[in-house]
């Protein structure tokens, strides 16, 4: 089962407090009936001018070319429900999240997703940071099981939302299935509740 | 001990705990649109399910309909393929769908309330994060993610963790001027916008007993804005009576039985919190934003923030923020030029805050070189308007009066803003790029002061403008 606790990969640091959904997907992306086209469109404000040039940014830096651990800060995910935030990180390549906190429906969005966030205080995030930058080569491995992640020879802790964690470990983190299974105590519930008489 | 309505609403919709210990959790009502709802839609066609419960779930369309021709095919392609979609989908699974013309459609924060549908003691949920809106009604109202719209179609229930519960007590009156948008934009810089993560916040306390149903809905619909998974109010009379006569919900003895219900679901006197915050409405001042968060806020006689007050991250949020807002840092925000005014979206776009503006507006004018657009809620409140001829008093004054939609909240229609084109707004979020455009900057406020902001062609206290100081 060491494939559901364990992630590897490489890393890029985005710097930034309260990076909201509107930043990782603006809303002119939101247009559109599915979201596999998301994937180029992340972050797109940030990393191109409006006709399209490449401004530099690190997700576009060679040396980070598919990373999928993303590193950022404090209230990452913040603004909107809308899943193709996730999405877009997701298709672009990201796993893995890390951040000092991240905003509750994102959190949840990329946990149905598969994408674990994991929270990591200022002081240890700064130094992972650091040697990710400087060592943009070099592989993670984050096991969800210890809440430890090694990077450069490093050991670094995380911690994680127990129910989001418990999901990943026992590979159930998309819910639908589980969801469906207590039928007839939905249908008890709903009939208990009564109906509200508010279709027509 | 007694117990809080968050507790008694989700042990009343409890459907049972999962293996992960997540709780799953009955959703009342269900509401959709066009943006979160086709991915979900595929989703359960892959998965081979139906909807479990399509009369308890509604569609609208509301984000990405143009305001000022709404005739089909519009002219975005992929916006009228969304509205199709939507169509298509909600015919095939026996779902209410309030189409454009139906004298029903609207922002579904809008929509919900004005027909009804939202009662007390409700889940709700809506791919929507302003989906807070709905606790005004003393609702546990959820924001929830496309995988998760997908869960509610097809079991009706969602899995999620409890929430805690903060009680934000708002005590004493508020001043002449000062509104329900000055109140969450305060509650939200003083307690910041991360500061309600992991919270359901009760708000209560003199001045939100003395509020509107809409009023309150201002507040509850920006708990987002301020990190709380939803925010209720506990239903009162004033609830019941906004509730009365409305299309969907029951009538006669049955309205008498669903109060008594209803009633029920109020937080106990010797209910317990997991915190509680007292906030005195004295003190709130007409607020305006001048960074890119809801939280970087200062009441309108301020100066703008030095960074150099503060040290370490919080400098070069500070830093960046004005950068961004092209704002001068210890300059007084009063007097910061504007290219747009605009009134509308769940926060502010229903009938009263159209009155409350059309009251002060009469005999301004808005400013030479200020585009300004009335956009509302809901073609129930743009009938209400122009019952009431508000349209003609807002387009005498210079601004345009639109047809009913999101608009310029977050332009996903064309409604946009124009380069770094600075927009007073009375919307719910300032964050960079969200009117349209990728410099476009926000200056959130209340309707009336983007009244007085789009008349003066600057931000301005409505309070001088309109002369209500006296008033009182
Ligand atoms: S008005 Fe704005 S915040 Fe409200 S639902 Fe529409 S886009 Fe979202």
């Amino acid at each position: 089962m060491s494939d559901l606790h364990q992630r590897s990969g490489r890393a890029v640091y985005v710097p930034g407090n309260d990076i909201d959904t509107d930043r990782i997907i603006p809303a002119r992306f939101l247009k559109c009936v599915t979201f596999d086209e998301l994937g180029p469109a992340l972050f797109y404000d940030e990393r191109f001018e409006s006709e399209g040039a490449s401004k530099g940014h690190v997700l576009d830096a060679p040396q980070h070319a598919g990373a999928s651990v993303l590193i950022s800060d404090v209230n990452f995910g913040c603004g909107s429900s809308r899943e193709h935030a996730p999405q877009a990180l997701q298709k672009f390549g990201f796993k893995v999240v890390i951040a000092e906190s991240f905003a509750e429906i994102f959190h949840g969005n990329c946990t149905t997703l598969g994408i674990p966030c994991l929270k990591m205080a200022a002081e240890p995030r700064g130094m992972l940071a650091d040697l990710v930058t400087q060592l943009p080569e070099a592989e993670m491995l984050i096991d969800l099981q210890t809440k430890t992640l090694i990077f450069a020879n490093q050991s670094f802790n995380f911690d994680m939302l127990e129910s989001s964690r418990e999901a990943f470990l026992s590979g159930r983190f998309d819910p639908l299935d589980e969801l469906l299974v207590a039928k007839s105590k939905i249908a008890e519930v709903a009939a208990r509740l009564g109906n509200v008489s508010m279709s027509r | 001990m007694g117990k809080n309505l968050y507790q008694k609403v989700w042990d009343d919709h409890l459907v049972g705990t999962l293996e992960n210990r997540q709780c799953q959790v009955f959703m009342a009502l269900h509401l959709i649109h066009e943006v979160t709802s086709p991915q979900a839609f595929g989703m359960l066609k892959d998965k081979g399910l139906k909807v479990a419960f399509p009369e308890r779930t509604f569609a609208t369309v509301d984000h990405i309909i143009p305001t000022d021709d709404q005739s089909r095919p519009f002219q975005d392609e992929m916006a009228d393929r969304m509205i199709s979609v939507l169509a298509e989908s909600t015919q095939t699974h026996g779902i209410e769908f309030f189409q454009p013309n139906s004298g029903s459609q609207g922002i579904v924060h809008v929509v919900g309330p004005e027909l009804g549908l939202t009662q007390p003691g409700m889940t709700i949920c809506c791919g929507d994060s302003h989906t807070s809106t709905h606790g005004a009604f003393g609702c546990i109202a959820l924001g929830i993610g496309t995988s998760q719209v997908r869960d509610v179609l097809a079991s009706q229930t969602l899995a999620m963790d409890p929430l805690k519960v903060r009680r934000i007590e708002v005590q004493g009156t508020l001043g002449p001027g000062v509104t329900a948008k000055d109140v969450t934009l305060h509650i939200i810089r003083t307690l910041g916008v991360n500061g309600g993560v992991g919270f359901a916040y009760e708000y209560a306390g003199p001045v939100i007993d003395q509020m509107t149903m809409e009023e309150r809905m201002t507040v509850c619909n920006m708990s987002i804005e301020g990190g709380a998974r939803c925010g209720y109010i506990n239903p009162d009379q004033t609830t019941f009576d906004y509730l009365k006569g409305r299309e969907r919900v029951p009538q006669d003895a049955a309205f008498e039985a669903a109060v008594e219900r209803w009633a029920s679901y109020a937080s106990d006197a010797d209910a317990s919190y997991d915190d509680i915050v007292i906030i005195d409405g004295g003190e709130i001042e007409p607020t305006v934003t001048w960074g890119v968060t809801p939280g970087q806020a200062i009441n309108v006689r301020e100066r703008v923030p030095d960074p150099s007050t503060v040290s370490g991250l919080d400098q070069e949020l500070m830093s960046d923020a004005l950068r961004y807002m092209q704002l001068e840092p210890g300059a007084p925000i009063a007097g910061t030029a504007i290219d747009v005014a605009f009134i509308g979206s769940c926060t502010n776009g229903r009938i009263s805050d159209f009155q409350a503006v059309a009251q002060v507006i009469k005999g301004h004018r808005v400013a030479d070189g200020v585009r300004a657009i009335a956009v509302p809620g809901s073609e129930k409140v743009d009938a209400e308007a122009r019952a009431l001829g508000l349209d003609q008093v807002f387009t005498e004054a210079g601004f345009e009066w639109r047809l009913p939609g999101c608009s310029m909240c977050l332009a996903m229609n064309p409604d946009k803003l124009v380069g770094d084109e600075v927009c007073a707004s009375s919307s719910n979020r300032n964050f960079m790029g969200r009117q349209g455009s990728a410099t476009g900057r926000t200056i959130l406020m209340s309707p009336v002061m983007v009244a007085a902001s789009a008349v003066s062609g600057c931000v301005a206290d409505a309070r001088v403008v309109f002369g209500l100081e006296q008033s009182s």
